[in-house]
């Protein structure tokens, strides 16, 4: 055996080098997917520059008629007084924000009720049906519940939950059809309510049974243990199904541009119970709605535009995400 | 009650178990004494419960009435017609081809790349700022909404350059929409969910099997390669199934990235090549399609297609499932052993 | 109400003495004593085996348990079992693994009702009344119990505390108190509990950074919050060091004067330590029932004598 060289073999010595090449190939590897990653955020903020440039900070404000000035840009016709760029994003900003909101915190309540449903007081048979029933809901494609959303819910709130008189209250300034805020929200609801019962349950599965035999002992009935000690425990779990479930809202494209409605419009909540039923369009059904038309230049500018926004808030989610983590660490409750 | 020295070894004999009028079993549940507040709660846990059996049921039968009631079996090898009666003409062949090609083009760059990605993290990842960085970057992925990556896809294939990927038009322009485009941007999709399962599992490779393999004067790279991965084969394969239930699901992106075409149209005479740089659609931009919000007006089809899709995704859960054992991640609802507490 | 027991005077100290080894030949080889020697009983010249023991002023019967059954489907655990629990005094249970004594010690409040397919038999009184038709959760609060894993919340000291002074509904009124106001009958449960001393600096922190010792008398601290009358503690030492379990002893003799202390121990020699009335548990059935000289001295019973001796363990 030749043993010169530090007393390393030459067996060795090659072995050495191919590890040294197949790290570094790895290596290589993973700048590539890093680089590939970050050409793609700067290039869609570069191209939303132009966007952002002309209409300032007032690109997230209110102004006009979203569509109008849409169609404007994709016919290369400028509306009266404004050029080419001009762009008032507020009505899709709020469609968005409301849809996401309100779905978010129906969906945390009652996933984390139905969680400590499924794991204190459910029956037997019950929970052994519904876990496996919850797993294939959470898989379900968006395209799916878009069509229940727009064959059968929307319709039916059209028919019965919509009367004509409502109709008529607003038919000046917008048509009601099914396809509104409160369709959108029942449905984003659903689709994001079996991961978070899934993540939820799970976390307060796991919870020690000598906790949970500790609070009995001590003379707690199981709703209040429940309450103090295995929900504080499952936090973490809590907060990542938050950040999950809203990163999943905002982003979801298909099933809202199929149901929430024709028009960009601004729901107005002092519209009281019409408020619910009128029509909005949240930022990522707008971009596959105006996906054709994305050789054009200032359509395609503002496309990206939202794109860029779009990307902000899922970065600022998971960083509130993980924020929200850390304090729990002092007391032992690992995420 | 004591007993006397006398008595034999055999002590179970002399116990008479007591009469069963007076043994007692406690009843099980009983909030009857739980103040207001906590009986309340508990209702509103039970109404959220029963709420949510009520809903997963009536979806699920609903798309299994509506499914089952639209299926031909003549849809499945039907090539889609464009055709006013559409009710009558054509079926879903070419989707399903086309979510076919896409999964498989998905799949074949994603799990090599996401396997290799999630080895390096876990058994090199050196310098330690670019694995922090490739991990952030991974997280964001998966964060982001599909929408961006298409049309993040869109600009990049519609770049000249790449214009060997789809079609020109005369004038030059690259229309960017077609299997490869579509595909890749897929891979991008899928990447996260199976380097985040290869990482778990590799982390759950006990040190012992490395320092076998190390002592035995074997390279890390051999190690990982025949030793590792091998070891953790149902984890990768659990991962690539996530990821090709998160490929078939995806609309958005075939919508962007897959032109618009009921038929899968392939793009110049080569057989293969020409079929990839085509356009065509999928199951899910055909139930799309179909909707009232596409173009289509055939609610019909769409069910039927829809319930085809369930049934894949179905399919592939519960591969998952199997692949897993207690299903994803460990995930396992309920204690064994303390069952209820008062 | 006052009982004498077996004609010992409880507020006499008790004289020094080692484990009687039985020279029966079928028996053994006998344990050495601390000391190195073994053999043949000395007293005075061995080691103190017995602590020393604070004088209780009154000896109350707290529980009655009377002809308690208990069985887990078909199988009968615990079979046909009377005994008193007194404020003033240890009573500890002993016996093999298997024999019954944890499953009896968890009837005392009731917490084998959680396992599914549970049976009983017999009455258990606390103060007179059968705890079965008392409601549970009251029933827990006045019999606590600390168990063999010191299982503190993941919350911080102060809060472990204060989350047994919280819940129950005569204390809706502190659900919603304020640290301040809690905070004096925290110091006072965890200076009872001996703990105070040490921790007293920082309440907030996290009680799972405390030692598996300190853990423990937290959690007997916890059970102490409530006001209990009886303590129930199962084994609460198996985990712990020396040093801790020596502490732990120390701290149940001088609690037994306020409240009545069951201990479930497979421990030998801490029966004997800090035991005022031992019961013997064999398969189910009480064997022999006890002062503690008596049976450690002079077992009635083959059985007893068997396993004191260390035939079966």
């Amino acid at each position: 055996m030749d043993t010169s060289r530090n007393g390393h073999s030459r067996g060795a010595r090659r072995g050495a080098r191919t590890d040294r090449r197949a790290e570094r190939m790895l290596g290589a590897l993973a700048i590539a997917v890093l680089g590939l990653i970050g050409v793609m955020v700067v290039t869609v903020f570069v191209k939303a520059w132009p966007s952002f440039a002309h209409n300032g900070l007032s690109w997230f404000a209110p102004g006009g008629d979203v569509d109008s000035q849409l169609r404007a840009m994709e016919q290369a016709t400028p509306l009266p007084g404004h050029a080419q760029d001009y762009f008032r994003a507020w009505p899709l900003i709020w469609g968005t924000i409301v849809t996401t909101v309100l779905a978010v915190v129906i969906a945390l309540a009652g996933s984390i009720l139905a969680a400590i449903f499924l794991t204190e007081f459910a029956p037997g048979p019950v929970r052994r049906v519904l876990e496996p029933v919850i797993r294939l809901l959470a898989g379900v494609p968006s395209v799916v519940y878009g069509l229940i959303g727009i064959l059968a819910l929307a319709p039916y709130i059209n028919d019965h939950l919509i009367s004509n008189s409502r109709k008529e209250s607003v038919s000046f300034v917008v048509q009601l059809n099914g396809a509104d805020l409160a369709t959108a929200t029942l449905i984003l609801t659903i689709m994001i309510t079996p991961i978070m019962v899934a993540i939820i349950a799970s976390a307060l599965g796991a919870v020690p049974s000598s906790w949970r035999e500790g609070s009995a002992a001590l003379g707690v009935n199981r709703w209040r243990t429940v309450v103090r000690v295995s929900l504080r425990t499952a936090r973490p779990a809590i907060v990542a199904a938050t950040v999950l479930a809203t990163a999943r809202a905002l982003g979801e494209a298909i099933m809202l541009s199929m149901v929430s409605g024709s028009r960009g419009f601004t729901a107005n909540p002092l519209d009281g119970v019409t408020f619910l039923f009128e029509p909005v369009r949240p930022l990522a059904a707008t971009i596959v709605r105006e996906s054709e038309g994305l050789s054009i230049g200032p359509l395609a500018h503002t496309v990206y535009a939202i794109a860029a926004v779009l990307l902000v808030s899922a970065a600022m989610l998971s960083l509130a995400g993980w924020g929200a983590k850390q304090p729990l660490k002092r007391y032992g409750i690992r995420a | 009650m004591m007993l006397t020295d006398e008595e034999s070894l055999e002590e179970q004999a002399a116990f008479e178990p007591p009469s069963e009028a007076a043994i007692v079993r406690p009843p099980r549940q009983s909030t009857r004494s739980w103040p207001l507040v906590d009986r309340i709660g508990y209702w509103l846990c039970w109404v959220a419960g029963i709420s949510l059996c009520l809903i997963t049921s009536a979806i699920v039968l609903f798309m299994l009435v509506k499914g089952v009631s639209y299926l031909r079996p003549s849809l499945f090898v039907q090539s889609p017609s464009p055709s006013l009666r559409q009710s009558e003409a054509g079926g879903f062949l070419d989707p399903i081809v086309g979510t076919f090609i896409l999964t498989a083009i998905g799949i074949a760059i994603a799990a090599p790349t996401g396997v290799a990605l999630a080895a390096w993290l876990s058994e090199y990842g050196r310098p330690s700022w670019l694995a922090r960085a490739v991990e952030s970057a991974i997280e964001m992925i998966s964060g982001v909404p599909s929408v961006v990556l298409a049309i993040f896809g869109l600009l990049v294939f519609s770049q000249g350059f790449l214009g060997f990927l789809s079609q020109n038009a005369a004038n030059g322009a690259v229309y960017g929409r077609s299997f490869i485009g579509a595909g890749v941007v897929m891979a991008i999709l899928a990447l996260p969910l199976i380097v985040a399962s290869t990482r778990e599992a590799l982390a759950q490779v006990p040190d012992r099997m490395r320092e076998a393999s190390y002592a035995l004067g074997k390279t890390r790279a051999l190690t990982t390669w025949k030793v590792l991965l091998p070891a953790i084969r149902p984890s990768i394969a659990s991962g690539i199934a996530l990821g090709m239930g998160r490929i078939i699901g995806d609309t958005a992106i075939v919508t962007i990235l897959l032109g618009v075409t009921l038929k899968n149209e392939a793009v110049g005479s080569t057989p293969i090549l020409g079929t990839l740089r085509g356009t065509g659609s999928t199951l899910t931009s055909y139930v799309y399609n179909n909707s009232p919000a596409g173009e289509g007006n055939a609610p019909q089809k769409a069910y039927a297609a829809a319930f085809v899709l369930l049934m894949v995704v179905l399919a592939l859960n519960a591969l998952v499932t199997r692949l897993t054992g207690t299903g994803g991640r460990g995930m396992r609802w309920w204690r064994p052993r303390v069952a209820w507490i008062r | 109400m006052v009982e004498a027991e077996g004609g010992v005077d409880p507020l006499m100290p008790p004289p020094v003495r080692r484990i009687v080894i039985d020279r029966d030949p079928r028996v053994v080889a006998p344990r050495a004593d601390a000391n190195g020697s073994s053999g043949a009983e000395t007293l005075g010249a061995s080691a103190r085996r017995r602590l020393a023991r604070p004088a209780v002023s009154q000896v109350i019967e707290r529980m009655r348990i009377e002809s308690v059954s208990l069985a887990y489907g078909q199988n009968w655990v615990v079979r046909d079992v009377t005994l008193p629990v007194r404020q003033g005094e240890v009573l500890a249970l002993i016996g093999a693994s298997g024999s019954g004594k944890t499953t009896l010690l968890r009837s005392l409040n009731r917490l084998t009702e959680i396992t599914a397919g549970a049976a009983r038999s017999g009455r258990i009184a606390l103060d007179g009344e059968e705890i079965h038709e008392m409601e549970v959760n009251e029933l827990r609060r006045r019999v606590s119990m600390v168990f063999q894993q010191p299982n503190p919340f993941p919350m911080s000291i102060f809060e472990n505390v204060a989350y047994a002074l919280r819940e129950g509904p005569e204390r809706r009124g502190m659900r919603r108190s304020r640290r301040h106001e809690l905070e004096p009958a925290v110091t006072d449960v965890l200076r009872r509990a001996g703990l105070y001393g040490e921790v007293a600096g920082d309440l907030g922190r996290s009680a799972l950074k405390l030692s598996g010792g300190q853990q423990q008398r937290l959690c007997i601290a916890r059970a102490l919050a409530a006001g209990p009358e009886v303590l129930l503690l199962d084994e609460p030492c198996s985990a712990l060091d020396p040093i801790s379990t020596a502490v732990i002893e120390e701290l149940i003799l001088r609690l037994r004067e306020s409240v009545a202390v069951v201990i479930v121990t497979h421990n030998l020699q801490q029966a004997f330590r800090v035991a005022d009335h031992v019961a013997f548990m064999h398969l189910g059935e009480l064997v022999e029932y006890g002062s503690s000289e008596q049976v450690f001295d002079r077992p009635a019973r083959q059985r007893t004598r068997e396993y004191i001796g260390g035939a079966f363990g």
